[in-house]
């Protein structure tokens, strides 16, 4: 209990200060996190959107992956993306083994399953008719699939957080990916982990309560969004 | 404006309704009736290209070939309103904004639509909080806005309570008459056929079946099923006796009937359809111009609406409705012996062998 107590003492000293170790580590998995979740957004909500809207053969198959893609274990696809990047990888000549552009593609692997995923639940979710009355209205089929990707946009929202909030908790892909450099990829999740194996618990419970904090906030933007919906009488 | 032949309407990969013919001319409103299930959704969601078809469909006289530049031209109001999570304004304004109109003008367009509907004070309501009847004022706004060549609507009224779908019924004659919108309208619904349509096409079990104004189809339904559907209760077996220029003579169980309709051709056995409205009861056998009159028992009596209706047996079961006021004058009992008449001029004839 003392060292909890000690650790939360530290922490709170550590972030008053403005520990340039813990802000470092902020900014990074902002960064490296926001960017793989971006990416997945523009990639996977079109791709979601397609295979909740349309039918088409495979279109179960690809779902099935998708699905399975959620369940990926980040040390697994660390891995693949290691060998990927290593010197003598298919994507050696990039030299992004160890660098915050390496995490990000761990990251995005991480993330996109789920935001494919749950775009198209979202998408599926809308009452068929409301398609075909957009079609009626002049809407050309992109005009229509976008307009429902609006129509469904909280559930679409929480499919991109629950993306970010894949990859943002993450360690073992980003720490096998990005080396855990100071100051460059060592990340929230990474910098907890080896404060921890310091004894360093000011340090980690620091990184943790960030962490935490950014979590928090956004589950509580989408609970914010959700419920002034319903305020609103829907 | 508009012509279907051989028109085949799918559902996913299932055929589920067909019209051999369709012409529908500029102005015209056309109400497709039938019981549900029947089709007549599937055929208008053809017509409107938002299914798959077979067969031909013209528009002003050339093929549709291109369904989105065709879909631009039309509107089509479903039985839900299936607004969008946008205030009303945004929502009526949503088919002009789908063309590149620009934001003052649509929204200029849309409010008009909306007052012209009576929900003109809603424009910045969130569209989602609205009632049934006034989310569905805000649907047909939406698609007059475009001021679309055609107008579908699919059973529009039928999710309604009763005094809003009359209202909204009578509000939405007066648009349309106004504008002369081309209009084509699913409904089950007789009398809402009846205060929409200027012709009414029947379609029963994915079959456009018959296709006429309403006069001829109310009054001379064109089979069985679409005599019973809309409303002529008596279809009555019977064989030609005789025919004269003036008259056919009948034989209907052990009693004559006589019309002034030339029996089916090639057909002895017709169908004689009376409607309930058309047989007159009297106590007593009075001297009418009615050239049928029998003697009936009362066998049921049955309340509908503001009429009773009489189920009779007159040696073959027949259907009459009266007025209230009328039963209640002339003490009307089950059990009690009447004179039940019909004119010669009233009855149909049905072929009892479809050709």
């Amino acid at each position: 209990m003392d060292l909890i107590l000690q650790g939360i003492a530290g922490a709170v000293a550590k972030i008053a200060s403005g520990d340039p170790d813990v802000i470092d580590a902020t900014v990074a998995s902002l960064v490296v996190s926001g960017a793989a979740t971006v990416i997945a957004v523009v990639t996977g909500v079109p791709l979601g959107a397609l295979i909740g809207l349309t039918r088409f053969r495979g279109r179960r198959l690809l779902l099935s992956l998708v699905n399975t893609g959620m369940g990926l274990p980040p040390v697994v696809v660390g891995l693949f993306v290691v060998v990927f990047l290593w010197r003598s990888g298919a994507l050696g000549d990039l030299d992004w083994y160890c660098t915050r552009q390496g995490m990000v593609i761990a990251q995005y692997l991480l993330a996109v399953p789920a935001v494919i995923g749950l775009t198209a639940i979202a998408l599926q979710s809308v009452d068929p008719l409301l398609r075909t009355q957009l079609l009626s209205l002049g809407a050309t089929r992109w005009q229509a699939a976008w307009l429902l990707v609006r129509e469904s946009r909280l559930l679409v929202l929480g499919a991109v957080i629950a993306g970010f909030g894949a990859v943002i908790s993450e360690v073992g892909a980003s720490q096998m990916v990005g080396c855990n450099v100071k100051g460059d990829t060592r990340i929230l999740t990474t910098a907890i982990t080896l404060e921890t194996s310091k004894g360093e618990f000011g340090s980690a419970f620091a990184l943790a309560f960030i962490l935490l904090a950014i979590i928090f906030g956004l589950t509580a933007i989408t609970t914010y969004a959700q419920q002034g919906r319903h305020a609103r009488g829907t | 404006m508009l012509e279907a032949r051989d028109l085949v309407a799918y559902r996913g990969d299932r055929p589920v309704a067909h019209a051999a013919r369709i012409d529908l001319a500029q102005g015209e409103h056309l109400a497709l009736l039938g019981p549900n299930g029947a089709g007549k959704s599937s055929l208008v969601l053809g017509l409107a290209t938002l299914v798959r078809t077979d067969g031909e469909l013209r528009y002003r006289g050339a093929p549709v070939r291109d369904a989105d530049a065709y879909r631009r031209r039309i509107a089509v109001v479903f039985q839900r309103p299936l607004l969008l999570d946008r205030s009303v304004r945004e929502n009526a304004a949503l088919g002009l904004a789908l063309r590149g109109v620009a934001k003052g003008a649509r929204d200029a367009r849309a409010e008009n639509e909306l007052a012209r509907l009576g929900v003109g004070q809603l424009a910045d309501r969130p569209a989602l909080g609205l009632s049934g009847g006034e989310a569905q004022r805000v649907s047909i706004a939406r698609a007059l806005a475009i001021d679309p060549e055609i107008l579908f609507l699919d059973e529009p009224f039928s999710a309604l309570d009763a005094p809003t779908r009359e209202t909204l019924i009578a509000d939405l004659a007066h648009v349309l008459r106004e504008r002369g919108v081309t209009t084509v309208m699913v409904t089950h619904d007789r009398d809402e056929a009846l205060s929409l349509a200027d012709r009414i096409g029947v379609v029963m079990n994915g079959e456009l079946r018959q296709l006429d104004t309403a006069e001829a189809v109310f009054g001379m339904p064109s089979d069985p099923e679409i005599a019973a559907f809309v409303g002529v209760e008596n279809v009555l077996p019977a064989r030609v006796e005789r025919a004269t220029e003036e008259l056919t003579y009948l034989r209907i169980a052990d009693q004559h009937a006589e019309v002034t309709e030339p029996p089916p051709s090639g057909d002895d056995f017709p169908l004689l359809c009376v409607r309930p409205d058309d047989v007159v009861i009297a106590r007593g056998v009075t001297t009418t111009s009615a050239r049928n009159s029998f003697t009936a028992r009362i066998v049921r009596i049955e309340p509908i609406g503001r009429r009773m209706r009489l189920v009779l047996d007159c040696g073959f079961p027949l259907i009459a409705h009266v007025t209230r006021q009328s039963a209640r004058d002339l003490a009307l009992e089950a059990g009690d012996q009447v004179v039940a008449s019909f004119k010669a001029t009233v009855p149909h004839l049905l072929p009892r062998i479809r050709h």
